[in-house]
């Protein structure tokens, strides 16, 4: 290779964003635009008697107050699963946080203003913000089951049962049957940008400015909406000041875009982070495992029974159970397996993807399970994985893509990095844990690149790059196969009506699917080189090669500028290449496609707890991701390390908290804890494995959610290791750390009963 | 029932530029930042002081300038993050945060580098641990941390150069 791939390229775009330059959503400043504020209740289920907006609309500055009333009727609704979400509440609302209307205004100020000043008549109704609430016979109905014709379970609050499995669970002989059920809480994606959204009539379409992450699909909403053809939607999608799934799916771009019609201006709206909270979320889960092992530790059956806490409206969140719960036997053989998940609504903030979709909860429940069951097997937790993990090529799920990497090297490596063997230290525990995730199994990128007369390049791709680095790896391509140095390329992203489309990004899709499309553009440029080359020299195609800034004739070298410069001929141009990469749906498969790659990731924990107060002290955190190739080393460390940062937040200190009336006492910065540089382990280190077995450019594979997945089960297995104390809900709260402490029979491990003693003789 | 806003002429410095302005008393040193002067590398947030996003450099030590009021910036001498550079050159701070892999989304990035440029002011030579207590209060979503103390490190180690 020429170099520059598997280098450590810097960001592109880096210097505007040390430097301020950069303009997110929130910082473009359009003339004439006018300020936006929602108008919510202060409870999640409501009855809307009456609004009264006059008081509103006598504030000065005040252009319009809007209400489900002045949208076209029966009020429009959308969503990318179902399209159930109205663009304002329409007679009820159904979480907290749901706007009722919303007022634009000259300033910020006075929307604010006349935001508090729009008097809602309303009726607080009974609701349901649990999942045994959800599900409780004659339980308030979240959805009108007018919404769901057809559907046998429209009179519930089961949105859709997932059902999956092989083999036969009843037939297999076990020797041990481990079973436990395992909760997950409700955490939000706390992006440090806040949502931001703009919507400007544009003669006869309109222009939707969004920090988000999928824009073409937005630009289809957009246009199912209004009836507009798709030619007259432009989406402008600065990059998103981090994503993590809250920012793939449309949240207010149809309302400031129906207030920006109406008041024939420009419209902003700049969420507050508040509003973020109640803008998405992940699931909560309750997630029963029951395994069957042999006693030599083999599985011979799982049996899972997952339910998944959605908002009042779906979202992506029911493809979330679907593809989550769908890897509930992990990486492993397992001969017969049954799955239930269900998507349970409730009068909560609507949950959507959010890093891992819907594994993170999967592989919590599933490997503390693993954990357990080692326990109770006396076999090491580290041998019970590898006797079970699935071989490089076998098909662990029928039907399915089979494993696509060694992932036993993973395993041993974390193993090793962790000090698996080394003897452990008074008072500290160990934990390990692996995650599987699927990668897309659909897709659709599309890519064309333009090597220009000078031999500098400008490439377009329809990825929004959100932190991933998505634009460095295109370019780091780009310099690589056409020769060019990084700082002679440009990269144009984020506008739907210049860049050719693309399906979205999520998945961890980009560089394999976006980084084909590029990859296969740069060839077909190539081509047409080795064309231009053989009509000047005379000679066939066959005979020359191009690569790496050069092309190669029989005799010698020739840089590519000087072959384009001769053959482009005084009139200049430039040499255009196109390149698509699909990943085609399966009909008939569970998941309606296989899984185009699999993020494989082994955590492995060192921890000690603080028997007096249940505060768990990381000592060392180790991440190893399977990621094929690394296309930019640094890049990679960043995901894998900040996956593994977002995953203690979880594990250790995130949590939405309920009133009886649905709304969400900690919102906000101030009781919503995330991780900060005082939460980090002493030591975290991440490692990769390469083979260049992936199905991306250079054997790349997706990376970026692995580093997240088994971290809670990792850190969880450490306390148990240190303390012999099992705890199967998150996070781990000192609080609860302290309690299952205090609630355990006696010390189960030597390590435990090392600390008890020390702890006596400190007394 | 309709706020009559009464604003206030203040005189402030901005990156070594006299201005002035007339600020209401409800506005923040963050939205004169942006909004009146049209500084948007300043951020904004969780606008309660938590998160770091809006890190700017009040007479020599850094707030939150969500919390600062506009008129108590009356009279003082600001500096954000626009205001580093002096010749559209990157700091060797700015530098080292590209080169160590600090930055991913970029948002929380220019409070972090004001954030990081008052540590090395307090603590020319910082250790791991100064760092991350120093740094604790600017919130990255990407967990950027052990890179973003490379980076200071980083810069520390060139300025010895």
């Amino acid at each position: 290779m020429n170099g520059v791939v598997g280098t450590s390229a810097q960001r592109v775009g880096g210097p505007a964003r040390v430097s301020g330059a950069y303009r997110y959503v929130g910082d473009i400043r359009l003339q004439n635009v006018l300020h936006a504020k929602l108008v919510t209740l202060d409870c999640a289920r409501a009855r809307i008697r009456s609004i009264d907006t006059s008081a509103a609309e006598r504030v000065p500055g005040v252009r319009l107050v809007m209400t489900a009333a002045d949208l076209p009727q029966p009020v429009p609704r959308f969503g990318p699963q179902f399209s159930d979400r109205p663009v304002l509440a329409v007679a009820e609302t159904k979480y907290h946080g749901e706007p009722v209307a919303a007022v634009a205004a000259d300033t910020e100020h006075a929307a604010e203003e006349a935001a508090r000043l729009v008097r809602v008549d309303y009726e607080e109704l009974p609701a349901v913000f649990t999942i045994a609430a959800a599900l409780a016979p004659g339980a308030p109905l979240v959805q009108d089951p007018a919404l769901r014709p057809g559907d046998p379970l429209a009179g519930t609050n089961v949105l859709r049962e997932h059902r999956f499995g092989w083999g036969d669970i009843d037939v297999p002989p076990s020797d041990l049957v481990v079973e436990g059920t395992y909760t997950f809480p409700m955490v939000t994606h706390f992006a440090i940008e806040p949502h931001g959204f703009m919507a400007a009539p544009d003669g006869d379409g309109v222009v939707v400015w969004s920090s988000i992450q999928h824009p073409y699909w937005l630009q289809k909403t957009i246009a199912e909406m209004l009836r507009l053809p798709l030619a007259k939607v432009q989406v402008l999608a600065p990059d998103p000041g981090g994503g993590f799934g809250g920012k793939q799916h449309a949240k207010y771009e149809p309302l400031v875009t129906f207030m920006a019609l109406r008041a024939g201006r420009p419209v902003r709206l700049i969420l507050t982070l508040e509003e973020t909270f109640q803008a998405g979320r992940r699931s909560s889960t309750e997630i029963r495992v029951r395994t069957g092992f042999c006693s030599d530790g083999t599985i011979a059956f799982r049996e899972v029974d997952a339910n998944y806490l959605l908002g009042a409206y779906a979202d992506i969140a029911d493809r979330v159970v679907d593809k989550g719960s769908y890897f509930s036997c992990g990486p492993y053989r397992v001969p017969a397996a049954r799955i239930v998940a269900r998507s349970v609504l409730s009068h909560t903030p609507p949950s959507t993807a959010f890093r891992g979709f819907g594994t993170p909860q999967v592989v919590w429940a599933a490997e503390s399970n693993m954990n357990e069951a080692a326990r109770l097997l006396g076999i090491d937790p580290l041998e019970l994985r590898l006797r079970n993990l699935a071989r490089s090529g076998e098909a662990f799920i029928p039907g399915d893509t089979p494993a696509d990497g060694e992932w036993e090297q993973t395993v041993r490596k974390a193993a090793q990095l962790i000090g698996w063997d080394r003897p452990m230290p008074a008072g500290r525990g160990r934990g390990i844990a692996v995650g599987i995730k699927s990668g897309p199994t659909t897709g659709l990128s599309y890519s064309t690149v333009r090597l220009l007369a000078d031999g500098s390049a400008i490439v377009y791709a329809g990825t929004s790059d959100m932190g991933q680095g998505a634009r460095t790896v295109f370019n780091q391509i780009v310099a690589e196969e056409l020769g060019i140095p990084i700082d002679r390329i440009t990269m144009v992203m984020g506008d739907t009506s210049v860049v050719p489309y693309d399906q979205q990004t999520s998945a961890s899709r980009s560089t394999v699917l976006m980084g084909n499309a590029v990859l296969q553009a740069c060839r077909e440029i190539q081509a047409k080189l080795r064309a231009m080359a053989a009509r000047l020299h005379g000679i066939t195609d066959s005979a020359i090669e191009v690569g790496h800034g050069t092309i190669r004739l029989p005799d010698r070298q020739i840089p590519i500028t000087a072959v384009l410069k001769r053959g482009l001929g005084p009139l200049g141009g430039e040499v255009i290449g196109n390149g698509e990469s699909r990943k085609e749906a399966q009909p008939g498969h569970p998941l309606s496609g296989s899984a185009a790659f699999y993020e494989f990731n082994c955590t492995a924990v060192e921890a000690e707890v603080d028997e007096g107060t249940g505060e768990i002290a990381l000592v060392r955190h180790v991440s190893v991701s399977d990621v094929g190739k690394m296309i930019n080393p640094l890049q990679v460390r960043g995901q894998e390390e900040g996956a593994a940062v977002q995953g203690l937040g979880h594990t250790l200190m995130e949590h939405y908290i309920l009133d009886e009336s649905g709304r969400i006492r900690n919102l906000g910065a101030i009781d919503y804890r995330i991780p900060t540089s005082m939460d980090l382990p002493l030591d975290l280190r991440s490692d990769v494995i390469e083979n260049a077995d992936g199905p991306g450019p250079y054997g790349a594979k997706g990376m970026s959610e692995g580093g997240l997945l088994a971290v809670a089960a990792a850190v969880a297995a450490a306390v148990t290791d240190a303390t012999g104390a099992v705890i199967r809900d998150l996070p781990l709260t000192p609080e609860r750390v302290w309690r299952a402490l205090s609630e355990r029979p006696r010390p189960a491990t030597a390590a435990g009963q090392r600390l008890q003693l020390a702890i006596a003789a400190s007394r | 029932m309709t706020p009559v806003t009464q604003t206030r002429p203040i005189r402030l410095t901005v990156n070594r530029i006299p201005r002035q302005l007339d600020a209401a008393p409800h506005h923040t040193l963050l939205s004169l930042l942006r909004d009146d002067l049209g500084l948007t590398g300043t951020k904004a947030c969780c606008l309660v002081g938590e998160c770091g996003a809006c890190t700017v450099s009040l007479n020599g030590r850094i707030v939150d300038s969500c919390l600062v009021l506009a008129v108590e910036a009356d009279g003082a001498e600001v500096t954000t993050i626009e205001g580093l550079s002096t010749d559209g050159q990157l700091t060797r701070l700015q530098q080292a945060f590209l080169e160590q892999g600090a930055v991913q989304c970029g948002y929380c990035s220019p409070g972090q580098v004001m954030a990081a440029r008052d540590l090395l002011a307090q603590i020319p030579h910082p250790t791991v641990g100064e760092i991350r207590e120093g740094m604790v209060g600017n919130l990255c979503r990407c967990g950027c941390y052990e890179q973003i103390t490379d980076a200071v490190l980083a810069a520390v180690e060139a300025a010895d150069r």
